[in-house]
C-alpha cells in the first residue's frame, strides 16, 4: 500500500511525453528564465541514455556544439520542459550509447530506424 | 521555543517532487496521522503538560488488558504506538484526532525515528575510518588501526572507536523542510531523508534548532 501511494504521488506529477528511445534524435524545448524573463530554448541532439522510472526518470541528450561535445540530462517529467519533439528514429543495439563519446564525425553516425522494431 | 506540537507518522519511502521553479526536490513521504489523543499530562497530576498521541492499528486480541483499558478510557480502539508531545496551544480533546493540518508547508521540523540496523559493523562503516590498500601486497584492508601508544599509557583510553553494533537506535534528523502536505491522504512530504526503513514509525515535531533561529538546511 505504501508503494501505491508513492506511485500515485509520482503519477500526479507526470506529464505527457512522446515515446522515444536511445538512438533517437530529439528536440527538447526547455523553458529558461533569464533576468526575470522566461523564454523557450530548443536543444537538439541524440538520446544516449534513459534511466529510472516514474517521475524520477531522466534522459541524456548528446550533441556536438561548435566542436565540443555537450551532454545534458533532463528529468523526463520536468515542468521546465515545455515539450519534446522526436525528429529522427535511430537504430542502435544497446540501451546506453556512451560509446559515442569516443567517436566523432562519420563514426558517430546512427542508422535510421525504418519500421518500428 | 517553537509552537510545541507533534505527530506520529509512518515512513512510506522516498521520491522526488518538482517545486514551482521546476527544481527537483528529494522528499520522504510520511503517512502522518491521524493520531488520536489518548491522554493528557497535566501539571496537577503529572507535573508537566503534554499530549499523548496514539497511531497505527493494533488488534484488540494483541493488546494487553491494562493497555486495552487505557485506550477504552480515551474512547478509541487500541493503537500501535503511543508517544507524548509537548503542546503549546490548547490541548486537543482526549479521543479527538490530530492530523497533518497542524503543520504547514515551508515549516521546519525534526523527525525522530529508529535508524536502519546495520548489525555488527566494522570501523570503516561505523566510524568512517579509512581503509588500507586493497592490493599491492597489502594485507591491511579494513582492519582496526592502532588503539593507542604502547608502554605509556599501557592501556586503551575509554571511547576508542571500535567495531560493534551500528544503527537500530533512536536517531533524530533536525531542521527538515515540510515540502508539501496532503490533507486528503494524510501525507507529509519532508525534504531529505528520515531515519529508518520503509514502514518504520517516526515522530515529527517542530524543529528545535529553527526555533532558536539556527541555520536550517534543505
Amino acid at each position: 500500500m505504501a508503494v501505491d501511494i508513492l506511485a500515485a504521488l509520482g503519477r500526479e506529477q507526470m506529464r505527457e511525453r512522446p515515446e522515444f528511445i536511445p538512438g533517437d534524435t530529439v528536440r527538447v524545448h526547455v523553458i529558461i528564465s533569464e533576468g526575470g524573463r522566461e523564454r523557450v530554448q530548443a536543444y537538439e541532439g541524440t538520446v544516449i541514455a534513459r534511466r529510472g522510472a516514474g517521475v524520477t526518470e531522466t534522459f541524456t541528450v548528446r550533441r556536438v556544439a561548435s566542436g565540443v561535445g555537450v551532454e545534458r540530462t533532463f528529468p523526463l517529467h520536468s515542468p521546465r520542459i515545455e515539450r519534446i519533439e522526436v525528429t529522427r528514429r535511430g537504430r542502435v543495439r544497446r540501451a546506453k550509447l556512451f560509446y559515442l563519446r569516443g567517436l566523432s564525425g562519420k563514426a558517430a553516425r546512427i542508422r535510421e530506424r525504418r519500421r518500428d522494431a | 521555543m517553537a509552537a510545541d506540537k507533534g505527530l506520529l507518522a509512518r515512513k512510506l519511502g522516498m521520491t522526488r517532487v518538482f517545486d514551482e521553479q521546476g527544481r527537483q526536490i528529494p522528499v520522504t513521504v510520511l503517512e502522518a496521522g491521524p493520531c488520536v489523543v489518548v491522554q493528557h499530562r497535566t501539571p496537577e497530576r503529572d507535573g508537566y503538560t503534554a499530549v499523548q498521541l496514539g497511531f497505527g492499528p493494533r488488534k484488540l486480541s494483541r493488546t494487553t488488558r491494562p493497555l486495552a483499558g487505557h485506550f477504552r478510557k480515551a474512547g478509541t480502539t487500541p493503537r500501535r504506538l503511543l508517544r507524548e508531545f509537548a503542546w503549546a496551544d490548547a490541548l486537543p480533546e482526549v479521543g479527538s484526532d490530530v492530523t497533518v493540518e497542524i503543520f504547514r508547508a515551508g515549516e521546519r521540523v525534526d523527525v525522530v525515528g529508529v535508524s536502519k540496523g546495520r548489525g555488527f559493523a566494522g570501523v570503516i562503516k561505523r566510524h568512517h575510518a579509512r581503509r588500507g590498500p586493497m592490493t599491492h601486497g597489502s594485507k591491511y584492508h579494513r582492519r582496526v588501526g592502532s588503539l593507542n601508544a604502547g608502554t605509556t599509557p599501557a592501556r586503551v583510553f575509554k571511547g576508542r572507536q571500535m567495531p560493534g553494533r551500528l544503527g537500530g537506535r533512536r536517531a533524530t534528523v533536525a531542521g527538515l523542510r515540510v515540502v508539501r502536505i496532503d490533507t486528503d491522504r494524510h501525507l507529509l512530504l519532508v525534504g531529505g531523508g528520515v531515519p529508518g526503513v520503509r514502514g518504520a514509525y517516526v515522530a515529527v515535531r517542530p524543529s528545535k534548532k529553527a526555533a532558536r533561529g539556527g541555520a536550517a538546511k534543505a
